[in-house]
């Protein structure tokens, strides 16, 4: 279950974390972060676009449903803002519908929550893959 | 597809009763105005011009036999005029002119005779052996003597045949003479009869005495010799009434109300009496009053035939929509009921799946930790171990039951989609486990695989599926058992068997159970609606529903479900 975090060996993965559940957020920065990569975490949709306009990430964890902005609204941004950036769409919505309807516009794949973090982390590490920054 | 019984609910009889009422008013009334008015005004119109043709035909008549007697009376004049006493008086001369006339007139003119003052006959012409006959006491020779020209009634004369006269006097030369002629009776008769109408309708002629002219063809029944109180009262005042032609209806000696029409001629000497029985002389009409009066009964029949019969199918369908009506309003309520059980699940599910995420993503991080080295040693390490697998357990469990709430309520609409039936029916087992497992029954599943998608509605079919099941767990409630559900491919249909091992449906209530708000559930556990929507349900797609049950044993409910030909294929 528990691999050796790969500290520095090979250049940080840089993951933007959006979702407006703080504890959520919290808890899987600090578990993604012991994994070896740097997380920036927004608790809402704006705070995530203000987030992408100072840097740029290898990849963003996107949760669907959002106090402020719609999931897939954001998505849009991100995608006119960073169109190489991969993002994996969280949904707590039973439905997957609105998750396929994210794949629509251009995201590289969804988890419905709970889920399991070796998922995440490994549609983390394909995304990335995918985006050239192959990492394993 | 009318069902008679609805006709029992007295709100349907009372408008059924309304509906004929109306119709048959509205039919009736007018015809009956119509059909009285066109036979009043017929029956008036063809009377008059019955009674106008009969006039028409009495006045001809009378007519005919004045002119009839005039040229009689003026060949004889002719005669009288052209030839002198001496011609006269000669025999020979008048067998001559009696030839002569015979010939013209055929045997009308039967003899001819000159008579003297004194009543003596001079000189005859004729069949009879009249010569030297004596008229001087004779009514005819006293009326001649009297007058210039005379038609006598007709009498039996010395020869006791019936017979008139008509006869001349003549004063020329210091003479003076009567040229007498019989006119023959029989031919006289057959002019006057000539007037023949129908089946009773004949003439006479009456003189002012009242005595027959005429010898009317004898028909037993008919009143041919007319009794004198009859044309009485043609014969009263002839003077004022000789171009008068007078009709007037009376009973005969037969007491047939019969047509009188009477007319003088002969100046007012005689009486034409024309009669026709009342009945023959309006056949035609009694034989059009008696067809309207047929069409008259026939034609109401046939309305309130056709009223009672359309009232009928009008009501069957206000019954039959107002039915539909109370089925749909409680499939309405009933739909209304799941979709909003639906959104209530949904909303629960999405609200307890962040939470469950929290709380596993905080057990994971947990275990994270436990690979620190100063916690690794710790005695219960296996126990934090053990205790953070059962939260990842459990909140994976929260999840799928969570799913399981939104795949069933996802879609509360008719909205058709691509259904696999065996997904539809896993899922809908996997709900019922709950309740199987607490009324000790086992659910077993025989699903052929690669069954073709139906495109059916998603939530209807969930509806009929738990339906069935939910009834066949209520069946064996009490004692348990085992319900299996079966899927198949037959043909062009996919058929799903649920069968229970309960107490069983007895034979009287089979045909009944998929009727609307039949139940056999005490009052407040059953609608009696279920089965009856599942059927309205399948009956939609095109399917079928069936029931196989014996009592004690249990009971199967059969669901064909139609397989579009494109998916058929796929």
């Amino acid at each position: 279950m528990a691999k050796t975090p790969q500290k520095r060996a090979t250049p940080q993965i840089s993951l933007l974390l959006v979702d407006d559940e703080v504890g959520f957020v919290e808890v899987l920065s600090k578990r993604i972060i012991r994994r070896g990569m740097s997380v920036t975490a927004a608790s809402s949709g704006s705070e995530a676009i203000q987030a992408l306009r100072r840097r740029d990430f290898d990849v963003a964890v996107l949760d669907l449903k959002m106090e402020d902005m719609d999931g897939i609204e954001v998505l849009k941004i991100f995608k006119k803002m960073a169109p190489a950036m991969p993002v994996i769409m969280l949904t707590g919505h039973g439905s997957e519908n609105s998750a396929r309807e994210g794949i629509k516009f251009g995201a590289f794949d969804y988890l419905t929550k709970p889920y399991e973090l070796e998922d995440l982390i490994r549609k983390i590490k394909e995304a990335i893959g995918q985006g050239g920054n192959c990492d394993e | 597809m009318f069902k008679k019984i609805r006709l029992v609910n007295p709100h349907y009889r009372v408008l059924m009763r309304n509906i004929v009422v109306i119709i048959i008013s509205v039919s009736f009334i007018p015809l009956i105005l119509v059909s009285s008015t066109i036979y009043y005004q017929f029956r008036t119109s063809y009377r008059e011009k019955v009674y106008a043709h009969l006039r028409d035909l009495v006045q001809n008549h009378t007519h005919n036999i004045d002119s009839f007697l005039g040229e009689k009376l003026g060949d004889i004049r002719f005669l009288a005029e052209s030839f002198g006493y001496d011609h006269l008086s000669n025999e020979s001369f008048l067998q001559e002119k009696l030839a002569v006339l015979q010939k013209d007139y055929g045997p009308v003119f039967v003899d001819l005779g000159v008579v003297n003052p004194d009543g003596k006959q001079i000189a005859y012409a004729g069949p009879f052996k009249l010569d030297k006959a004596h008229y001087s006491d004779a009514e005819w020779f006293q009326q001649a003597m009297q007058r210039q020209y005379f038609i006598s009634d007709v009498f039996l004369g010395l020869r006791g045949l019936p017979h008139f006269i008509v006869a001349v006097k003549t004063s020329r030369d210091g003479h003076t003479w009567i040229l007498r002629s019989t006119i023959d009776f029989v031919a006289f008769n057959t002019l006057v009869e000539s007037i023949r109408l129908g089946e009773t309708g004949f003439a006479i002629i009456l003189n002012k005495e009242g005595k027959l002219q005429t010898t009317p063809m004898s028909k037993p029944s008919l009143d041919t010799i007319p009794a004198k109180s009859i044309y009485a009262e043609f014969l009263e005042n002839p003077a004022g009434a000789v171009d008068k032609i007078r009709v007037a209806v009376k009973s005969d000696s037969f007491d047939q109300k019969t047509i009188f029409v009477a007319s003088f001629l002969k100046n007012g000497d005689w009486l034409l009496v024309y009669q026709q029985q009342f009945a023959d002389a309006f056949a035609d009409l009694n034989k059009t009053f008696t067809i309207t009066t047929i069409m008259m009964l026939l034609g109401p029949l046939c309305i309130v035939i056709m009223a009672i019969t359309l009232s009928k199918i009008i009501v069957n369908r206000i019954a039959q929509i107002d039915e539909e009506k109370q089925l749909m309003n409680v499939k309405v309520v009933e739909t209304g009921k799941l979709a909003s059980v639906g959104e209530l699940a949904a909303g629960v599910a999405h609200e307890i799946n962040n939470p469950v995420a929290i709380m596993v993503e905080e057990a994971g991080w947990m275990g994270d930790l436990l690979e620190e080295e100063e916690i690794k040693n710790s005695k219960n390490l296996a126990e934090f171990r053990r205790a953070i697998g059962q939260i990842k357990d459990q909140g994976r469990r929260c999840k799928e039951i969570t799913q399981k709430l939104l795949s069933f309520a996802r879609k509360t609409d008719g909205t058709v989609q691509d259904i696999e039936i065996n997904e539809v029916l896993e899922e809908l087992v996997a709900l019922s486990a709950q309740r199987a497992k607490y009324a000790l029954v086992t659910i077993q599943t025989h699903f052929e695989q690669n069954l073709p998608h139906l495109k059916l509605s998603l939530s209807e079919l969930q509806q009929v599926f738990l339906n069935l099941i939910n009834n066949s767990l209520d069946a064996m409630e009490t004692k348990g058992g085992s319900l299996t559900i079966e899927s198949r491919l037959e043909k062009d249909r996919i058929v799903v068997e649920v069968t229970d091992t309960g107490m069983g449906i007895p034979e009287a209530n089979l045909n009944r159970i998929f009727d609307p708000f039949f139940t056999t559930k005490s009052v407040g556990k059953g609608t009696g609606l279920g089965l009856s929507i599942c059927y309205g349900i399948i009956d939609k797609m095109g399917g079928k529903i069936e029931v196989r049950s014996t009592v004690g044993q249990g009971t199967t409910f059969t669901v064909h479900l139609p397989v579009t030909a494109e998916d058929a294929g796929a």
